[in-house]
């Protein structure tokens, strides 16, 4: 008998039943809330006169919805205020732990989740968001749901699930330097498409994978919905283990020893078969910058924008409405155009390291004056950290200020919009049309990229600032 | 709870062929501060349907009054990005029945089986064909048909299978939810948690 792939021995372990000819029932050991996906799924456990199952499983956070600035003060948009309170109410109702505004560890819920312990290998984890694939890199099955099946897990802890096929992407070698793991799943989707992955459950593997932080992990695991793929997945190694110890939630004392004796078992048996491999090589690859209106239009930072040519001839109409929309021609380099807006922030680059990265690069160095720059931390924990670390007093002699946490110019839903027509470069994952305000035009990047656009005031290759 | 039967359907179409067309297009992130179900088909495709003074614009396809009916029908890749069901219920909410394309995202296509809207995946051929017959009739009929899994334009002779879980293809003839399910099995699922808990 073949292996077994570390998806298949999650999702063994968690199928309560097989409905005949139909979805498998998924049991759920972690469902993360948010504001933004829940309240239609509290009303409809409401109406059925039933409450939430397992209020011990659940844990909820406000992040989509909230101001990135004088949190303390009542939130002053209406429909924003009502949409968190309610989340409040209905935690309070049905005795779900919710991080609110201003609880020290509030913050995006695929920061939290991780940063607290509640996010370990072997579990199965679903929230009401697509980026739910962040929680992948500890080895966990963790993937977004929509709203009724939000209602299905806090009515019965259980997801109706079809098996996914599996897929193994592997990416060998040593990156080069200001190259980053934004970079390598940038590079992914470009090659593969933002459809290159539906159908699948992928596993990030190889050596390349294998020697990043559970930070860079998380940012690869993150953007596995940006080529279509149901999540990601990297096996639990030593990086993994060490990073949940000592968390809030993780496992203690001798609780921790047989946890860990278990999520050793996890990684893809030698001989296990994935319906579908893929292999990259890491030294192939550049900082990454997108130039139109999907994740999958990307190119390496020296490259430039396809010709018409060059473009499949059933896309033409859809790359060119795209290139329109950000105002491009088929051929531009993209090094040299302005850029008017930088965010770094949201749950692919909001985290310590990010922060850390992008303080080290502009150290020293000082804000382009067309640049605005919005510094967003992941989680209150990031902002904490932050401070104590010194890089508020790096940005801010540099001309830069340091917000506080939300998800905020990622997707615009408070008031942290792109103004119309304008360019921004973003850490996060979506520059589709009006994703970050109607009209707003994104470049999707490293905090790096992020950095050498914010000093330079136009798209810049951070390598050239390099030692 | 439960949601609208599906058995077949006839009607004409209205063709929007774009590839990669995310949910952010199909209802943008500033309409998700509502805390009900209703009222968002009225900011389907808001910003490609209106321009920022709220008027519609004349050239995209649901203000061409040429075009009307109960299907969609969509460039490969449809419903990418954002797992907003969101963007189910508004175009739920603004008549539409099924969805034909390429190509669906996956999260994007179990929000519209959980609202009773049936996502037609077909060849790119055979989507050329169909966006090809509304290009010559803007009223040609095509028919869905669940039970025999099949699509076609009568009027042009073409027709194709389609794929669809043989349990989600119950679920919508007989317009049953999941949860309706999962509550009847309770007792496997804590018999489950009983023995994984211990
Ligand atoms: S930061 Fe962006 S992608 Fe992440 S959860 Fe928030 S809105 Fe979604």
């Amino acid at each position: 008998m073949a292996g077994k792939t570390l998806f298949d021995k999650i999702w063994e372990k968690h199928v309560v039943a097989n409905v005949e000819g139909g979805p498998s029932v998924l049991y759920i050991d972690r469902h993360l809330i948010h504001e933004v996906t829940s309240p239609q799924a509290f009303g409809g456990l409401k109406a059925r006169g039933i409450k939430v199952r397992r209020p011990d499983k659940t844990i909820a956070t406000p992040d989509h919805n909230i101001p990135t600035m004088d949190q303390h003060l009542p939130i002053h948009d209406e429909l924003s205020r009502f949409q968190v309170n309610k989340l409040k109410e209905n935690c309070e109702e049905n005795g779900v732990l919710m991080y609110g505004l201003n609880h020290p560890y509030n913050g995006i819920v695929h920061v939290i989740g991780p940063e607290l312990g509640i996010t370990q290998p072997g579990m199965t984890i679903v929230c009401g968001d697509s980026h739910t694939s962040t929680h992948g890199a500890f080895g966990s099955i963790a993937f977004g749901i929509g709203t009724s099946e939000v209602e299905m897990v806090l009515a019965t802890q259980c997801l109706m699930q079809s098996r996914p096929k599996t897929m193994r992407i592997n990416v060998e070698g040593a990156l080069q330097k200001g190259v980053t793991s934004k970079d390598i799943v940038l590079y992914i989707i470009s090659q593969i498409s933002t459809g290159g992955g539906t159908g699948y459950f992928v596993e990030f593997a190889g050596s390349a994978i294998r020697s990043l932080s559970m930070e860079a992990r998380m940012t690869i695991c993150n953007m596995s919905i940006e080529m279509g793929a149901r999540g990601g997945m990297i096996a639990p190694d030593e990086i993994t283990f060490e990073y949940v110890k000592g968390r809030e939630f993780a496992p203690k004392g001798e609780a921790w020893e047989k946890a860990v004796a278990e999520w050793r078992k996890l990684p893809s048996d030698a001989d296990a078969k994935f319906d579908k491999e893929l292999h990259f090589k890491a030294e192939d690859i550049e900082p990454m910058i997108t130039y139109g209106t999907n994740p999958g239009m990307g190119i390496g930072i020296s490259g430039k924008i396809p010709s018409l040519n060059e473009v499949e001839a059933a896309s033409v109409n859809t790359f060119k409405k795209s290139l329109d929309y950000m105002g491009y021609q088929p051929g531009d380099a993209m090094v040299g155009k302005p850029v008017d807006y930088v965010f770094v922030g949201s749950c692919t680059n909001g985290r310590i390291e990010d922060l850390r990265a992008f303080a080290a690069f502009i150290k020293g160095k000082k804000k382009a004056d067309n640049v605005t720059a919005w510094i967003v931390p992941g989680s209150k924990q990031v902002e904490r950290q932050a401070l104590a670390e010194g890089i508020k007093e790096i940005l801010e002699a540099a001309g830069f200020e340091l917000r506080q946490p939300g998800c905020s110019a990622c997707l615009a839903m408070n008031d942290d919009k792109i103004p119309e027509g304008k360019y921004a470069v973003a850490t996060s994952n979506r520059n589709f049309e009006g994703r970050q305000g109607p009209g707003a035009r994104t470049m999707l990047a490293s905090p790096l990229t992020a950095a050498a656009a914010a000093i330079t005031g136009v798209i810049s290759d951070p390598r050239t600032f390099l030692s | 709870m439960s949601i609208d039967k599906f058995v077949t359907l006839e009607s004409s179409c209205v063709p929007l062929p774009i590839e990669n067309v995310d949910t952010d297009q199909i209802i943008p992130a500033r309409f998700l501060k509502a805390t009900t179900r209703e009222g968002f088909g009225d900011n389907l495709f808001c910003d490609w349907r209106y321009d920022k003074n709220g008027n519609p614009k004349p050239d995209f396809v649901l203000n061409n009054p040429v075009y009307s009916g109960q299907i969609l029908v969509a460039g490969k890749n449809f419903g990418s990005g954002s797992s907003r069901e969101h963007a189910a219920w508004a175009i739920h909410g603004y008549g539409f029945k099924a969805v034909v394309s390429s190509f669906f995202a996956d999260i994007f296509k179990n929000n519209s089986l959980n609202n009773g809207i049936l996502p037609v995946q077909v060849t790119d051929g055979f989507l050329a064909q169909v966006f090809d017959a509304i290009n010559e009739n803007p009223k040609v009929l095509v028919k869905v048909d669940l039970e025999n899994q099949t699509i076609s334009v009568p009027a042009k002779g073409i027709s194709e299978k389609f794929d669809i879980n043989p349990y989600k293809k119950k679920c919508l003839i007989n317009g049953y939810d999941d949860i309706d399910y999962l509550i009847s099995i309770s007792e496997n699922i804590k018999a489950w948690e009983a023995k994984a808990e211990k």
